[in-house]
C-alpha cells in the first residue's frame, strides 16, 4: 500500500475504504479500498466519470451512505486523529457540520423551499452555537456577508425561489460553513451554475480557504476546475484510486493510461478538431467488476499480466503514485509512451 | 428620461405610504374567496356557536300539531270534494263519503262550498277542504313530521357537523400525516407494514368497516369520531407518503444530515413544513368528504342517535316524504352542498395561498 505520510497537519486519513451496495441482484463495489490523506488548507480534486464511485467516497466521509442497500464495509477513516468508523451515530451528528461538511451539487433543491433563507442559516447555527436570537442574527449577516452576498440584512428574509442559483449555491456554501468544519467536501458544486458565475464561485472559495485553513475535497469531472482549484488529484475508475499526485504531474506527466486518455480527451482552445478524443468502450459495471486491472478492457497497453491481478501501486515521485502494471520495471508489454502535455487545458 | 420622473414622489411619501397600505389590505380583502368563505361563515361556523341563542325553537322537541309545516312562502291550498253516499275508493280526490263529509263540517276542517242552504251536509253538495297547510314565519324553513322547527335543527346540526369534522379530521389527519411520513422517511420495512395496512383498509369497504365498527362500540357522538378517523387516516396517510418521498428526495435533506440533523428533527423542520400545504388543503376537502359520511352514517342509522339533529339523521327522515313535505329533505341536503361546496373551493383557494412561490407575487 501507498506510504502514507503521517504529518502532523493530516486532517483527514482515509485506508482502504470500501463500501459495497447489497441489493437483491449483486453486490455494487461502489467504493473498493481507496487511501488517501488530506492536510489543513489542501484542496484534493477527485475526479473521475459518472459512477466510478467519487460520490459514494464523499457520503462515505460523512458516513451517509444510504441504508440500508449500502454499507462500509472495511476501512479506515481518520478524521482529526479519531476514526470515525468506530463512532456511534450520535456522535457522528457532532461530527457532521461541525468538523465534516459537504456542498452539495444543485443549489435549486438545497434549500428549503418554504423556509426564508435567514431562518436557515440559524437552524445551521443554532446546532453549533445555543445563543440568543441577537447575535445570532449578527452571525447569520456575518455567515452572508463572507460568501459576498450584497445587502445581506435584507436578504435574510427571502425565500430561495427569490434568489439566483449563484446566490443560492453560495448561500448553500455559507450554511456548509457556518460551523465552521475543518473538511469541506464539495460535490460538484458549480455543474448547476453557469461558467461566469462558476469562476466567482470557485474564487470566492478559494478566498476562504486561504482565510480559514478549510480543507476541500472536490469532486468533479472537470478538467478545468481541477487545474484551478486543486492541489492534488486523484483519479478514480470503477471504485478505485488509479492515480493520485500534485496537479503539476498530473498534468505534465499523467502516469495511468486512465489518465492520460482522460487529459487528452480534454478539448483544447488552439486545436480545431472534427471529433474530440474519447476512450473506447464503457466502464465495467460496479456489480460485475473484471478480475485484474479495472481499465485492461479498455487500455490500449494491455498485456496477459493485466487480467490476472488488480495492479501494485507503483511510487512516481514523493507524492505521485499510480496502480498500473506497465509501470513494473519488469513489464513486459509496450511500453507507455511518452505522455505530450497538450497545451491549453489548465484554463 | 428618467431623470424628468423624480419630483413628484418627494411630496407625498407620507400620503402614498398610507394609501399603498389601504389598496394593500383593499387587495388582500378582494383575493379572499368571500362567497365560500361568507357561506361558511353564515352556514356552518355562526350557527353552530350560537345555536342555543340563534334557534327559535326546540331542536329535540316538537309540536305535534305543527307537524308538516312548509316553508314561509308556501301558502295554504284548498281542494274541493263532492259528497256521495259512498265514496268510491279511486275517486277520493274527488269525492268524499257522506259520514266523513258530515264529521269534518262539524270539526271546521271544511266549509261547505255549493249546495248544503239547509245547514246539513247532503250528498251533492261540493266541500271545500284545507288540503295543505300554509307556511308562517314561525317556522320560516317549515317542521318536519314531528313538528319541530327545521331552520332550528339545522342550525343545531352545523354544531354536529362541525364539531364531528374537525375533529375527525385532526385525529385521522394527524395519525395519516404521522404514519405516512413515517414510511416515507424510514422505507424498508417500516413503509411495507404501514403501507401493506393502508392497502387493507383501502380494500375494504367503508361502508362495512363503519357499521362494523359501530355496532362493536356501539352508537354515539364519539364513535362516529373514530369511526371517521378510521375511515380517513389511510388516505392521507397515502397522499402524505407520496409527498414526503418527493420531498425526501431533494438535496435541503442531504444538507440537513451532512449538517448534523437528527431524524426527528429533519422530520419535523424539513419534511413537515413542505408538507402543511398538502395536509391544510387535504384537510379543507376532506371536511365535505367528512359532513357526508357522517350523513352517511346517520341515514344508515348508524350515526348520531336520535332526537340529536344531525344532517344525515334530518336526510333520512325526509326520504319518505319527499312528494309531500319535500322541506324536510331539501334544506338539509341543501346545507351539506353548499358547506361541502364552499369547503371544497376554499381549499383551492387555500392551496395557492400557501405555497410560497406563489405567496409573494
Amino acid at each position: 500500500m501507498t506510504a502514507v505520510q503521517t504529518a502532523t497537519d493530516t486532517i483527514l486519513e482515509v485506508n482502504d475504504l470500501k463500501t459495497y451496495i447489497f441489493t437483491r441482484a449483486a453486490t455494487v463495489k461502489a467504493v473498493d479500498g481507496i487511501s488517501f490523506n488530506l492536510r489543513k488548507g489542501e484542496t484534493l480534486g477527485i475526479v473521475g466519470e459518472s459512477g466510478c464511485g467519487k460520490t459514494m467516497t464523499a457520503l462515505s466521509l460523512l458516513r451517509l451512505v444510504p441504508k440500508p442497500a449500502g454499507r462500509i464495509v472495511e476501512g479506515e477513516i481518520v478524521l482529526n486523529g479519531e476514526d470515525i468508523l468506530q463512532k456511534s451515530e450520535d456522535e457522528m451528528r457532532d461530527v457532521r457540520g461541525r468538523q465534516i461538511s459537504m456542498i452539495l451539487q444543485d443549489p435549486q433543491t438545497s434549500l428549503n423551499p418554504v423556509f426564508t433563507i435567514g431562518n436557515q442559516l440559524r437552524e445551521a447555527l443554532g446546532i453549533a452555537h445555543k445563543e440568543n436570537k441577537s447575535s445570532m442574527l449578527s452571525r447569520a449577516v456575518d455567515a452572508l456577508r463572507k460568501v459576498n452576498v450584497a445587502a445581506p440584512e435584507r436578504r435574510l428574509d427571502d425565500y430561495p425561489h427569490q434568489m439566483s442559483g449563484g446566490m443560492k449555491q453560495r448561500v448553500v456554501g455559507a450554511i456548509a460553513m457556518s460551523c465552521e468544519p475543518g473538511v469541506i467536501i464539495a460535490d460538484e458544486p458549480t455543474t448547476a451554475l453557469d461558467v461566469t458565475i462558476q469562476l466567482q464561485y470557485l474564487r470566492l472559495l478559494k478566498e476562504i480557504q486561504a482565510e480559514t485553513g478549510l480543507a476541500i475535497i472536490f469532486i468533479t469531472h472537470d478538467f478545468g476546475v481541477v487545474a484551478r482549484m486543486c492541489d492534488r488529484v486523484a483519479v478514480m475508475y470503477a471504485g478505485r484510486i488509479i492515480e493520485q499526485g500534485e496537479v503539476r504531474d498530473i498534468f505534465s506527466r499523467p502516469a495511468h493510461p486512465y489518465t492520460q486518455a482522460l487529459i487528452n480527451s480534454v478539448p483544447k482552445l488552439e486545436q480545431s478538431v472534427d471529433r474530440l478524443y474519447s476512450i473506447d468502450g464503457q466502464p465495467p459495471l460496479l456489480s460485475n467488476l473484471p478480475e485484474g486491472c479495472r481499465f485492461a478492457p479498455r487500455c490500449p497497453y494491455v498485456a496477459d499480466q493485466c487480467y490476472e491481478a488488480y495492479p501494485q501501486s507503483y511510487t512516481l515521485n514523493e507524492r505521485h503514485y499510480a496502480d498500473c502494471w506497465a509501470l513494473d520495471p519488469d513489464w513486459q508489454g509496450t511500453p507507455i509512451e511518452e505522455f505530450v502535455p497538450p497545451t491549453g487545458t489548465a484554463g | 428620461m428618467a431623470a424628468v420622473t423624480t419630483s413628484p414622489e418627494v411630496t407625498g411619501v407620507d400620503t402614498q405610504q398610507r394609501t399603498g397600505r389601504v389598496t394593500k389590505v383593499v387587495r388582500a380583502i378582494r383575493e379572499l374567496p368571500l362567497i365560500p368563505l361568507a357561506v361558511l361563515i353564515f352556514l356552518l361556523v355562526i350557527p353552530a356557536i350560537f345555536a342555543n341563542q340563534l334557534a327559535p325553537h326546540n331542536q329535540r322537541i316538537g309540536v305535534l300539531d305543527d307537524a308538516k309545516l312548509p316553508p314561509f312562502w308556501v301558502s295554504e291550498s284548498f281542494e274541493s270534494r263532492t259528497v256521495v253516499q259512498r265514496a268510491d275508493k279511486d275517486r277520493l280526490d274527488v269525492e268524499i263519503g257522506l259520514t266523513n263529509a258530515r264529521r269534518k263540517v262539524e270539526r271546521g276542517e271544511a266549509t261547505i262550498l255549493s249546495g248544503g242552504e239547509d245547514g246539513t251536509v247532503d250528498p251533492g253538495d261540493t266541500l271545500r277542504f284545507q288540503a295543505n297547510k300554509g307556511g308562517s314565519m314561525e317556522y320560516p324553513l317549515g317542521t318536519d313530521k314531528q313538528g319541530r322547527d327545521i331552520l332550528s335543527r339545522i342550525m343545531h346540526g352545523a354544531r354536529i357537523s362541525l364539531m364531528v369534522s374537525s375533529l375527525a379530521i385532526l385525529l385521522g389527519g394527524g395519525l395519516g400525516t404521522l404514519l405516512g411520513m413515517l414510511a416515507a422517511y424510514r422505507g424498508g420495512k417500516t413503509d411495507a407494514i404501514i403501507m401493506r395496512i393502508v392497502d387493507i383498509k383501502l380494500a375494504f369497504p367503508s361502508i362495512l368497516l363503519a357499521l362494523v365498527l359501530v355496532a362493536a362500540i356501539g352508537a354515539g357522538f364519539t364513535t362516529v369520531i373514530v369511526v371517521i378517523a378510521v375511515l380517513l387516516w389511510a388516505r392521507y396517510a397515502r397522499v402524505v407518503r407520496g409527498e414526503a418521498l418527493a420531498i425526501k428526495q431533494q438535496d435541503f435533506i442531504d444538507r440537513a444530515r451532512v449538517s448534523g440533523a437528527s431524524n426527528s428533527r429533519i422530520m419535523m423542520r424539513h419534511i413537515f413544513p413542505n408538507l402543511v400545504n398538502t395536509v391544510v388543503v387535504l384537510a379543507t376537502l376532506e371536511v365535505g368528504h367528512v359532513i357526508i359520511l357522517e350523513s352517511t352514517l346517520s341515514f344508515l342509522g348508524a350515526g348520531i342517535p336520535a332526537p340529536t339533529p344531525a344532517w344525515g339523521v334530518m336526510v333520512a327522515d325526509g326520504r319518505d316524504l319527499i312528494t309531500t313535505a319535500w322541506w324536510i329533505f331539501l334544506f338539509p341536503c341543501l346545507a351539506i352542498v353548499l358547506t361541502v361546496l364552499s369547503m371544497n373551493l376554499l381549499g383551492d383557494w387555500l392551496r395557492d395561498k400557501l405555497d410560497p412561490k406563489l405567496r409573494n407575487v
